[in-house]
């Protein structure tokens, strides 16, 4: 199955922006029989801040290393500008990794891993002095120099980790899940932090998670990779609000699938029933809680009564379960704190109950 | 992970000039044992080049030599009650140094890791020494000791590994459920160094059966094996030392091929 | 995780024979080594230098130790030659095949050393497997001399004997190198040549330590692979120890000798150890 935005759909997008900087074309990669990539197509522009977002399996951490070189595609070509990017090995290519355990050399300081990659490319000393000083700087690194990685924590191996990639001035970034070690906290400082820096050094980002929440806090454009295959590839909020298929609308946010059977125009879900001016037949759709409203007789609404089973807190607002007459449950974002009875009258908006497309089986 | 290093899938290609020394060292490796073995059967004995008249003459009268005989017997005496010693004074030690604290803990880890890395004459003379100074005469008992000695750090150091790898949780699980030392030992912890004791023993087995240097200064009148083949050895080459050679290596590729197979069942258990 | 007993039954049993065994050996030897051998070869308790006199200002004596100490250094030398690039080979180049070929180093080890040298013996001597074989091609005309009992013979075994033992500790210590560190250099733009040397050798050298101390102090010790192979020249201070408790009987100076090398030995260790941990990172 092609992916919903189409190379050429993708490239419209890119190109109507930045020029595209790195370009992904039809790449396969298996391991013996296990097809972890099949046939991926995408353009990553310059400049831009691109998260490859899926699940484990996803194969989002094998497309990342075929582009850094520690991986070979089955198929497919790699293409930065007018050169072949796959057939470099990985120390020729201007891609820099920033590691998911930073791989920080334990023999060295902090100064002499900042600038090992300038050292092996022979620049002179004063040079490599100034640039090692000037990337610990960007990362509030400067005081701890002269350590070796053993006496710093995971927060500051992270910055370490960005300096050394960063300070060779590479073309592209690539970063392999780099918070997922962090706390909390710390971790949406450094999502911050990360941004800011993205922006500030103009250099586009390649950045792989499989929190959804990250990807949408940080990044320019999504692609979500799902089995190996490019599901959607959209700016985050196109991803939120217009999810191409249904794991797309699930896999990001909360949202409620309903299974309806659209027949002239009107399209029906159990007792609920909404215009839909689409092609007749079974088609799902993604309603989004929070489009789910305490019923407030807007005009065009459809009201649903529902029975309440359970309330989950989230500080400002309530996720709500709720049971409706013909047995269909429903999620609803709410107020915190303005229910209490069992029972409530619900509406939502026929235009926010999005189609999407099923999405295939894979193996 | 693949080392990518240039084009090619067979790893002795792709690495050039390292997989010619890496067959080049191999040769040297295999060679004299090789050459050992396809002289066993050479019908004019050893040297001279190509073997001709391939025999088993020379296993005939190896294993009509009583003398061989008497020493193989003494070896695997030797060999069983040094690796009873072994194992009954180095699991308390690898005990003790994995968990105990007491004073001059560095010290005994020094001494009883020491036969390691001595060379035999030094742990054989200091022993002979002490023999002589209490009167004992030489004899198979004197070896035994001497094996015994040598053969604890090997114990010792292959149970503490094996302890390493040992799930403290366990232990604690059994005496919070009711168990007190002593239980939570013979029921926990002794079945989990069970492969490690095993490994151990082999290796212990092994290297009794092929102990000199230690050997030949506590040999009375009885000889093990490898000191009946010195013996010979410096009175003149027969190719009858070929043939028990021979013997020898497949035996000892038994036992490391047996050996290898426990460590990595262990290793696997580990991980599933 | 243990009681008084518990405690007593672990240490006491091998602190025993370890004291015994071992730590009184080692004293007696001490005290042997100030003693002296009378001339009706009886070991007189008097105490005195003469030994250790003997042992620094006695040619033969001194001479052999500095020869032994030179042949046990060209064995480390050539063992880690040898052995560091099959290890390197397995632990980066091997990949599935790697625990196999593992085992075909190890399964040398567990050959009899007496084997072993044997068996060179079989193959340098003047009759020998080589020097037949080198005439039947007509490369030489007649036997090479040097081949046997030389210390050509008794490096070239011992480097045989010894080049598994400096394989094991530098093959963990390689194993233990974390891989996304070779990816890592590779990424910042070195090669494969210039990653070795900046990151896989630093990271080696413990194991690389522990292996030429290892091969170095057990080549020093030896005694076995001169007497078979080394001949008048290839004599080594172990020999003279053994033929001083045989037929030169003088335990006292052999006691000395060989109590200089335990203390030269445990001192290469000490010094090893500290070396080790210097270079450790993790």
């Amino acid at each position: 199955m092609a992916s919903l935005t189409s190379p050429a759909a993708a490239e419209s997008f890119t190109s109507a922006s930045k020029p595209a900087l790195l370009s992904i074309r039809n790449v396969a990669k298996s391991f013996g029989k296990n097809a972890v990539l099949r046939d991926v197509s995408l353009e990553i522009a310059e400049g831009e801040f691109l998260t490859i977002l899926g699940e484990s399996g996803s194969g989002k951490t094998t497309l990342l290393r075929i582009i850094a070189g520690f991986e070979q595609a089955t198929s497919g070509e790699l293409w930065m500008g007018a050169e072949r990017l796959d057939q470099q090995p990985p120390y020729r290519r201007r891609v820099n990794t920033v590691f998911q355990s930073y791989a920080l050399f334990p023999h060295l300081t902090v100064e002499q891993n900042v600038g090992y990659g300038l050292r092996v490319a022979r620049r002179p000393d004063a040079e490599v002095k100034r640039r090692v000083a000037e990337a610990l700087d960007k990362v509030k690194m400067s005081a701890h120099a002269a350590k070796k990685p053993s006496k710093i924590s995971g927060g500051q191996a992270q910055r370490v980790a960005l300096a050394r990639a960063l300070v060779n001035r590479p073309q592209l970034l690539l970063l392999d899940e780099p918070l997922s070690a962090l706390d909390a906290n710390l971790r949406r400082q450094m999502q911050v932090e990360l941004k800011s820096l993205q922006r500030e050094v103009g250099i586009a980002f390649v950045f792989v998670t499989h929190d959804q929440e990250e990807a949408m806090v940080m990044s320019d454009r999504i692609a979500l990779l799902r089995s190996g295959e490019l599901e959607q590839i959209a700016t985050p909020r196109e991803i939120y609000s217009r999810p191409a298929t249904a794991y797309a609308a699930q896999f990001i946010g909360h949202t409620n699938l309903l299974k309806a059977d659209v027949s002239a125009g009107i399209a029906r879900c159990g007792s609920l029933s909404w215009p839909a001016s689409l092609a007749d037949g079974p088609t799902l759709f993604s309603l989004r809680p929070e489009h789910v409203r305490i019923a407030a007789g807007i005009s065009g609404a459809v009201r649903v009564h529902a029975r309440i089973l359970n309330k989950a807190f989230h500080g400002g607002t309530e996720l709500v379960r709720v049971e409706c007459a013909d047995g269909l449950i429903l999620t609803a974002r709410i107020a915190a704190g303005t229910v209490a009875q069992r029972e409530i009258e619900l509406e939502f908006s026929p235009a926010d109950a999005v189609p999407v497309r099923e999405s295939s089986e894979r193996n | 992970m693949e080392l990518l290093v240039s084009g090619g899938s067979n790893p002795v290609s792709r690495s050039g000039w390292l997989g010619v020394h890496v067959v080049a060292v191999f040769g040297f490796l295999y060679l004299p044992i090789v050459i050992l073995v396809l002289y066993s059967f050479n019908g004019q004995g050893v040297g001279g080049f190509p073997p001709r008249n391939l025999t088993l003459d020379w296993y005939r009268i190896l294993f009509a030599d009583s003398a061989i005989w008497d020493s193989v017997f003494n070896s695997l005496e030797v060999a069983l009650a040094a690796m009873l010693i072994a194992l009954i004074f180095g699991i308390p030690a690898a005990l003790a140094l994995d968990r105990a604290q007491f004073p001059g803990k560095a010290l005994f880890r020094r001494l009883v890791l020491l036969p390691l890395i001595l060379p035999g004459i030094i742990t054989g003379l200091s022993l002979l020494m002490l023999f002589n100074f209490a009167g004992k005469h030489l004899d198979l008992l004197t070896i035994i000791l001497g094996h015994g000695t040598a053969l604890i750090s090997v114990a010792t150091t292959e149970v503490f590994a094996g302890l390493q790898k040992l799930d403290r949780a366990q232990e604690e699980a059994s005496l919070d459920l009711g168990a007190n030392y002593w239980q939570t030992f013979w029921r926990i912890t002794l079945p989990n160094l069970k492969l490690s004791i095993i490994g151990a023993a082999l290796l212990i087995f092994t290297l009794s059966m092929d102990e000199i240097a230690v050997s030949f200064f506590l040999i009375g009148r009885e000889n093990t094996l490898p000191l009946e083949i010195w013996g010979r050895l410096r009175r003149g080459i027969t190719p009858e030392i070929n043939a028990v050679s021979t013997i020898i290596f497949l035996f000892s590729l038994a036992a490391i091929v047996v050996w290898y197979r426990l460590r990595t069942s262990a290793e696997s258990r580990q991980d599933s | 995780m243990f009681s008084r007993a518990y405690k007593m039954v672990v240490t006491v049993p091998p602190l025993l024979w370890v004291t015994i065994f071992l730590l009184v050996p080692y004293l007696l030897m001490f005290c042997y080594s100030f003693w002296t051998v009378s001339a009706s070869q009886t070991i007189v308790h008097s105490w005195t230098f003469d030994n250790y006199k003997d042992l620094l200002q006695k040619p033969v004596y001194w001479q052999t130790l500095l020869r032994s100490m030179w042949v046990a250094a060209r064995v480390m030398l050539f063992s880690l030659a040898l052995g560091y690039p099959l290890a390197y080979f397995l632990s980066f180049y091997a990949g599935a095949r790697k625990d196999w070929l593992y085992q075909m180093v190890i399964i040398p080890l567990w050959v009899s050393y007496l084997v072993r040298a044997y068996a060179w013996k079989t193959i340098l001597g003047s009759d020998g497997v080589l020097n037949t074989l080198l005439q039947y091609v007509h490369v030489t005309h007649h036997p090479l001399d040097f081949l046997l009992y030389s210390p050509f013979a008794v490096v070239l075994t011992l480097t045989h004997i010894y080049t598994p033992f400096t394989f094991l500790p530098i093959y963990a210590a390689l194993e233990h190198i974390p891989r996304n560190l070779v990816e890592a250099s590779h990424d910042l733009g070195a090669t494969p040549a210039q990653t070795f040397w900046k990151v896989i050798f630093p990271l080696s050298i413990p194991g690389v330590l522990a292996g030429a101390t290892f091969a170095f102090v057990l080549s020093l010790g030896d005694f076995l692979a001169p007497s078979l192979l080394g001949g008048p020249s290839g004599i080594m201070i172990s020999n003279i120890v053994v033929s001083l408790f045989g037929a030169a009987y003088n335990w006292p100076l052999g006691a000395a000798i060989s109590l200089a090398m335990l203390v030269l030995v445990v001192s290469l260790l000490v010094v090893s150890e500290r070396l080790e941990k210097k270079w450790s990172f993790s």
